[in-house]
């Protein structure tokens, strides 16, 4: 297999790698752009580690062929945070325990964020299901509701 | 390696593959001991002629490009002479064949406490039972992995995701036959442990460096999460067997227990796993005697190793779920009975330890059961559930609770052998810097490190530094094992900082009244003046603490956290799915240091513990495991998790730092039998077995139902 020029933007930018068009988003986005933030759980979907958003709907990015990605606009955990300020969700989080390892916090976070996006005022239940496709094994996943709900708190303050 | 168990007659490395370009080390590659220094070092680096387990490491492959890594690893070709092997606990204590020593058995454990044969003439009520608990994956999000540079001259460095730097590095040491200091173990951050990264990461370090050293180039090696599943260690299965003598008013006249883990096909930690478990066994309760038998046993599995609880879920899972069955047989409801035999100060456990703390096992019980709402919920159950006999509600109700405690630090004499060491260190620009091998692998060890040395010095937090565990660097404060961190480590922590503070006032740079800046200034004078300002604080254990190894008898823990957790259920007679609905954790834990990690510690540890009870479920199949990935493995999401209500009682401990006692592994112990002890009062039927899966409920309800319908 030979590798290919693949173009697209990752948080904005514009980016342009030489891979394999059958090689993992999640590992290009790691290794050729560097961006770590975006963590490897499962390796096939089911723990939404490496969750990031393809044209504004999250995915899991080791399900996504590089070649799937041409033309796209991702976002990525790099992508969330503003400058110097972090997101309410992402503060929330610091503030109420809702990270502990730390390895399903950047898909825990990018999910709470799309959740926000699409549903300003989410209930818990709500919450659960948009959180459901990510799976964490410190947390209980108490302090992570707790987290995202203080988030609503603050966004409406 | 094709086979769980037999001589390895050929290697061989076929297909289309460019052989010469890759890095292939085998035992023959060993500069030093082929074996994973630990216990009994019975476990090989690679194997050397014979396969103990399917996923035995046979030879280490490395290239510059990892998608043909995976393409050569299928064309190498292991040809295994099949010996017979063992599965099961049972099949390996049946001696069906002989696969480790003389009797396939690692460890033996007694404990005898009074008499127990002179106890069963007397008693009211005997009663038997036997309990077993299933192999659990850790299941951290972050696989293991690590990155080697070796090279003779050099000596050897390894960077990676572990809970213990310095057990790797004694592993290394052997396994390259090199003085300590040209070892050099340095922990990266790490997604999560639980135990699973407490021995295997020696095995990967060494296999990492093993490839550096012969490639002469930087070696990585990740696990992936199927390989990870499949061959890294897993919580011990266990069998229960309690005999138990009452009188007719429910106190316990006798306990005679029997209790064997399956260890894997070596020993690695099998015989701590197997004390702990041991000690743990007799639980919060005063009975005047006791007998333990315990052994770990061998069979052709991966080894089984640590996993949060290291043997007490096990052990405590078939006590209470035995004390309700013997509070059944009394007459007494399950909290009466508990009631009146809990341990009280001045009382001894089965190991003959006098408890000389304040303990009020009674007054926890009577909170849980009031938070949790448990007597208006038992009898509102108990109405709703008979009606769904008659055809109104197929969803059935039910409460039950555990009652259980958890020894913080190493047993007995352990943290006495392992002297941990903890340095601090002032910096020329004021900062107070902490050196200890313990790590931060989620629980928050940074923090609290940062807390007990800011309390102890009375300076701000963002004055203390946290120094990477890095062999070369720190000193070694013992494992990250143990519910020892915060406890242990953290006074050594205190102490070491209080010892700088006391030099500081002795050279005269500091008085009684100070603030932040005033130390930071010392400190600068300090190192100015005198050159590095660095203190060190070895473990002591606290007075009047004796233990006979022989005998198992005496102090097994200096502290214990003692618990009460309480488990609503719900039971879906359609679909036979059993939910959690409610759970309640009450606990003492001496003083916590800190409200949102210490409640963080217990809902991870519960929700860790209804996996272990009703999800996680590992499928065996000639020694491998078979389900080894998360889609057909099922840790619980975030949708099936009830809400898990936390709450303390404080105590404060004496030899703790603040009055702190350990407190990671307690949230494995109670959730399980109080889960099952839920179900048993949703459905009337005792289960014995965890994982409790729908397709047993299922067995079970469809059973009942043929026998209803003759």
């Amino acid at each position: 297999m030979n590798k290919s020029e693949v173009s697209f933007k990752v948080n904005g930018k514009a980016q342009r790698v030489e891979v394999y068009p059958m090689a993992r988003l999640l590992d290009v986005l790691r290794q050729e752009l560097q961006l770590t933030g975006t963590k490897e759980g499962c390796g096939e979907g089911e723990c939404g580690a490496c969750s990031v958003k393809i044209d504004g709907r999250i995915v899991n990015s080791c399900l996504v062929p590089v070649a799937q990605v041409q033309g796209s606009e991702i976002r990525t955990i790099e992508g969330v945070a503003s400058d110097d300020e972090l997101h309410a969700v992402q503060q929330a989080f610091i503030e109420h325990g809702g990270a502990q390892c730390g390895i399903c916090t950047p898909g825990m976070v990018l999910a709470a964020v799309d959740l926000l996006e699409r549903n300003p005022q989410p209930t818990e239940a709500d919450i659960r299901t948009a959180l459901a496709g990510n799976l964490c094994r410190c947390t209980g996943y108490m302090k992570i509701f707790e987290s995202v709900i203080r988030a609503v708190d603050n966004t409406r303050r | 390696s094709p086979s769980p168990r037999g001589k390895i007659r050929n290697i061989s490395f076929g297909g289309d593959i460019p052989w010469d370009e890759f890095t292939i080390v085998t035992a023959k590659d060993i500069p030093g001991a082929n074996y994973v220094a630990l216990i009994l070092n019975d476990q090989p680096y690679l194997a050397d002629g014979f396969v103990n387990h399917a996923e035995e490491p046979v030879l280490l492959i490395a290239h510059r490009d990892k998608y043909l890594v995976e393409e050569a690893r299928r064309n190498v070709r292991v040809e295994v002479e099949e010996q017979p092997a063992v599965f099961t606990l049972e099949e390996s204590l049946a001696k069906k064949a002989i696969v480790w020593g003389e009797d396939n058995v690692f460890k033996k454990f007694l404990v005898d406490k009074g008499n127990v044969d002179e106890a069963w003439g007397s008693a009211d009520f005997i009663v038997e039972g036997e309990y077993e608990t299933g192999a659990q994956e850790q299941l951290y999000i972050e696989n293991n992995g690590a990155i080697g540079v070796a090279s003779p001259g050099e000596g050897v460095t390894v960077w990676g995701s572990m809970q213990c730097p310095y057990y790797v590095h004694k592993a290394l040491v052997k396994l390259f036959d090199l003085p300590d200091e040209k070892i050099r173990i340095i922990q990266t951050e790490t997604g999560g442990g639980f135990g699973g990264k407490e021995e295997y990461p020696s095995l990967i370090a060494g296999h990492a460096a093993l490839l550096a050293w012969k490639s002469g180039k930087p070696v990585k090696l990740v696990y992936d999460r199927a390989e990870d599943m499949v061959a890294t260690t897993k919580r011990h299965p266990s069998r229960t067997r309690h005999k138990t003598a009452v009188s007719k008013d429910g106190k316990l006249l006798a306990m005679e227990i029997d209790f064997t883990i399956d260890g894997g096909a070596y020993c690695t930690l099998s015989p701590v796993v197997l004390s702990r478990g041991t000690i743990h066994a007799g639980g919060p309760y005063s009975c005047p005697n006791v007998r333990i038998h315990s052994r770990a046993v061998a069979t052709n599995v991966p080894p089984h190793g640590a996993f949060r609880g290291f043997g007490a879920p096990q052990s405590i899972f078939a006590l209470e779920r035995h004390m309700d069955k013997v509070a059944g047989v009394v007459g007494l409801t399950p909290e009466e009975f508990r009631r009146r035999n809990f341990i009280r100060e001045g009382e001894t456990t089965a190991t003959s330890q006098v408890i000389r703390e304040r303990v009020d096992m009674s007054g926890l019980l009577d909170r849980a059961l009031q938070l949790s709402d448990y007597h208006a919920k038992r009898e509102r159950f108990a109405r709703e559930n008979s009606r769904s006999n008659g055809g109104q509600f197929r969803v059935k109700r039910g409460i039950g609770f555990a009652t259980f405690m958890h020894g913080a630090g190493f047993t007995g004499s352990g943290e006495v052998y392992l002297q941990s060491v903890v340095s601090a260190e002032a910096t020329i620009d004021g900062k107070i810097q902490i050196l200890a091998a313990s790590t931060e692998i989620g629980q928050g060890t940074n923090t609290i490190f940062s807390q007990i040395a800011s309390e102890a010095l009375g300076v701000d937090f963002d004055m203390i530094e946290i120094v990477q565990p890095d062999t070369g660097r720190v000193p070694n404060s013992g494992p990250t094992v143990a519910s020892r961190t915060s406890m242990v480590v953290g006074k050594l922590v205190e102490s070491a900082v209080t010892a700088l503070k006391q030099t500081l006032f002795g050279a005269g740079l500091l008085s009684e009244r100070y603030t932040s800046s005033d130390f930071r200034a010392a400190c600068r004078e300090y190192v100015t003046r005198f050159g590095p300002l660095k203190t060190s604080a070895t473990y002591q254990p606290p007075p009047n603490v004796y233990w006979d190894d022989e005998k198992y008898q005496g102090d097994a823990y200096g502290a214990y956290a003692w618990a009460v957790y309480v488990a609503e259920v719900s039971y879906d007679e359609l679909t036979y799915e059993a939910r959690v609905e409610d759970f309640v954790a009450l606990q003492e834990v001496g003083r916590v240091i800190n409200p949102v990690l210490a409640a963080g510690q217990i809902e991870g540890g519960v929700a860790q513990a209804i996996g272990f009870t009703l999800f996680e479920n590992v499928v065996w199949k000639d020694g491998r495991m078979v389900n080894n990935q998360m889609t057909n493995y099922i840790i619980p999401t975030p949708v099936d998790i009830p809400p898990i209500r936390v709450y303390f009682e404080e105590n404060p401990y004496a030899y703790g730092p603040g009055g702190a006692k350990g407190i990671g592994e307690l949230p494995m112990d109670g959730a399980a039998p109080a889960i099952l002890n839920a179900l048993e009062n949703a459905t009337g039927a005792s289960f014995t077995h965890i994982p409790l899966m729908p397709e047993t409920l299922m067995e079970r309800y469809e059973q009942e139902r043929s026998l209803v319908q003759g």
